[in-house]
């Protein structure tokens, strides 16, 4: 499995993927808004939603499974 | 004192010939700046939309045609903020986000666009196919009709070309006033029951689950991402703002139009039909029961709605990517130009179109995931849509007033309350009583 990753990688290396994006995340490192309150707290309230969201995903795909419907 | 007549009259004469110029060179403006609004409206009546509609129509018959009215100015105050933003910063949605929220919250907006995206795509083809096969055309060929005009829109390499040929499309989806007018409905039962808000039945579950149905069709992530990307690659500048507005404002009234038409013709055409589960088995029950042009109206009005979604969701994707990565993203591009840009636009069409060929394809489950998907994106792409739209940094003078934050965030909220819950009804059914 180890080697099957690392031909990805070693593949996606040649046509610069990987280094594509390290290069994304370097240039979009620190975000440029100003973080002032309503930000802070409009990007927290967004965290607690997705967390929310993902919490009943996966409850519901639990119990999909749970009823073997997959 | 005659004198002084004829020269006042001289005056007025002027004054009107000066406005009337101004007028004409007015729309002659507006004319050439048109396009992103009206398109981005127009497709937002996609195939999926057409089915909200049609089961709406046959549900509940005329009586919520008021609440369809509504939707007009919610999808408007959210899209006119995409044109500020994007004629502003001339950076598409997506590089907006990276850049301003950094690269967590960029990769998630841009990844979970890229799947919602081509899940959407599905159900356009689904929607095209499914309305072809009405005709006796196979979906292949259909699928590959699709991709031959679709390649043909950007083959051009010109933006001005590809907005043109997708404002015909938008045009055909107008298809749904004539049907109407057609059906010949009772136009003072329309409006009497119409018109005014009530909710027929008392407040259900199932009255809910319709309502947010049609609240999630309204704004949809694409729609964000794709007008902020059409704004800047047409090359709209901050003096056009108000062009731009316009142009979302008249779009705006088309959306809701052709929705109201649409309810009209299904209620009237099937009036003792209270159950649709699809725009194009509507469509088949209407030649069989009432005529076959009617019928085959429906049919063309949603094919043509699956295209035009089509259309504009690939290229969403496709400036996204183009965006993200730095790649050349512009329709005014050859394909030679920017390869990567066109590759994604292609790779995201053909494959959606090989999904509904397979046999056997979960494509109820894929229609169903798509709700699913599209609230986990939905907010964040409106709620940074206007934190960026209250920087002062970045949007200076055009920044939201008192007044735009107020309706923009009371929009944003009712869309991210109405599109939340109707997409946990999507997980969980049954859960308000439908």
């Amino acid at each position: 499995m180890k080697s099957v990753i690392g031909q990805i990688k070693k593949m996606a290396g040649k046509i610069g993927f990987f280094r594509q994006v390290k290069e994304i995340n370097a240039k979009y490192a620190k975000p440029k808004i100003k973080m002032t309150p309503m930000v802070k707290y409009a990007l927290l309230l967004l965290r607690i939603y997705l967390i929310v969201l993902v919490l009943l995903l996966g409850y519901k795909f639990f119990t999909m499974i749970k009823g073997g419907v997959i | 004192m005659f004198g002084v007549k004829n020269g006042e009259r001289l005056n007025l004469l002027a004054s009107m010939y000066y406005r009337y110029r101004k007028l004409i060179r007015a729309i002659q403006i507006y004319l050439i700046l048109a396009g992103p609004g009206i398109l981005v409206m127009v497709a937002d009546n996609d195939a999926g939309g057409i089915t909200t509609y049609v089961a709406t129509g046959a549900r509940y018959h005329y009586d919520l045609i008021w609440f369809l009215i509504l939707l007009g100015p919610i999808a408007y105050f959210v899209q006119e903020m995409t044109v500020r933003l994007g004629a502003v910063t001339k950076h598409g949605h997506a590089e907006a986000i990276f850049s301003a929220f950094g690269w967590f919250w960029g990769w998630f907006s841009f990844l979970d666009l890229a799947l919602v995206n081509w899940l959407t795509l599905i159900t356009e083809f689904i929607g095209m196919t499914t309305a072809a096969a009405i005709f006796g055309i196979p979906p292949a060929l259909t699928v590959a009709i699709v991709i031959l005009i679709m390649a043909f829109m950007v083959i051009q390499g010109r933006y001005w070309t590809w907005e043109k040929i997708a404002l015909f499309f938008a045009a055909i989806n107008l298809i749904y006033i004539p049907l109407a007018i057609y059906s010949q409905p009772r136009w003072d039962v329309v409006l009497k029951t119409g018109i005014i808000p009530h909710f027929p039945g008392g407040f259900t579950g199932t009255l809910f689950f319709f309502l947010m149905a049609n609240i999630g069709t309204t704004i949809a992530p694409w729609m964000v991402f794709f007008q902020q990307s059409a704004v800047v690659d047409k090359g709209i500048k901050e003096k056009d703002i108000s062009f731009g507005k316009l142009d979302t404002f008249i779009g705006s009234m088309f959306t809701v139009i052709v929705a109201v038409f649409i309810i009209i013709a299904t209620h009237t055409l099937l009036p003792d039909v209270t159950d649709v589960q699809s725009a194009a088995q509507a469509a088949q029950q209407i030649m069989e029961q009432h005529s076959r042009l009617a019928g085959a109206l429906l049919a063309i009005g949603l094919f043509d709605a699956g295209l035009l979604g089509a259309i504009c969701i690939s290229l969403s994707s496709s400036w996204a990517f183009g965006e993200v990565f730095g790649w050349a993203h512009s329709l005014n591009n050859k394909i030679r130009e920017a390869p990567w840009f066109y590759g994604a636009y292609f790779f995201a069409l053909i494959t959606a179109g090989i999904v509904v060929l397979i046999p056997g394809a979960p494509l109820v489950l894929i229609t169903l995931f798509v709700q699913v998907v599209a609230v986990t994106l939905l907010p964040a792409a409106l709620v940074f849509l206007i934190l960026l739209l209250n920087n002062d940094e970045i949007m200076g003078k055009y920044k939201n007033t008192l007044l735009q934050n107020i309706i923009s965030w009371g929009t944003v909220i009712l869309i991210i309350i109405l599109s939340t819950l109707y997409g946990i009804s999507v997980l969980f059914p049954g859960l308000f009583g439908v």
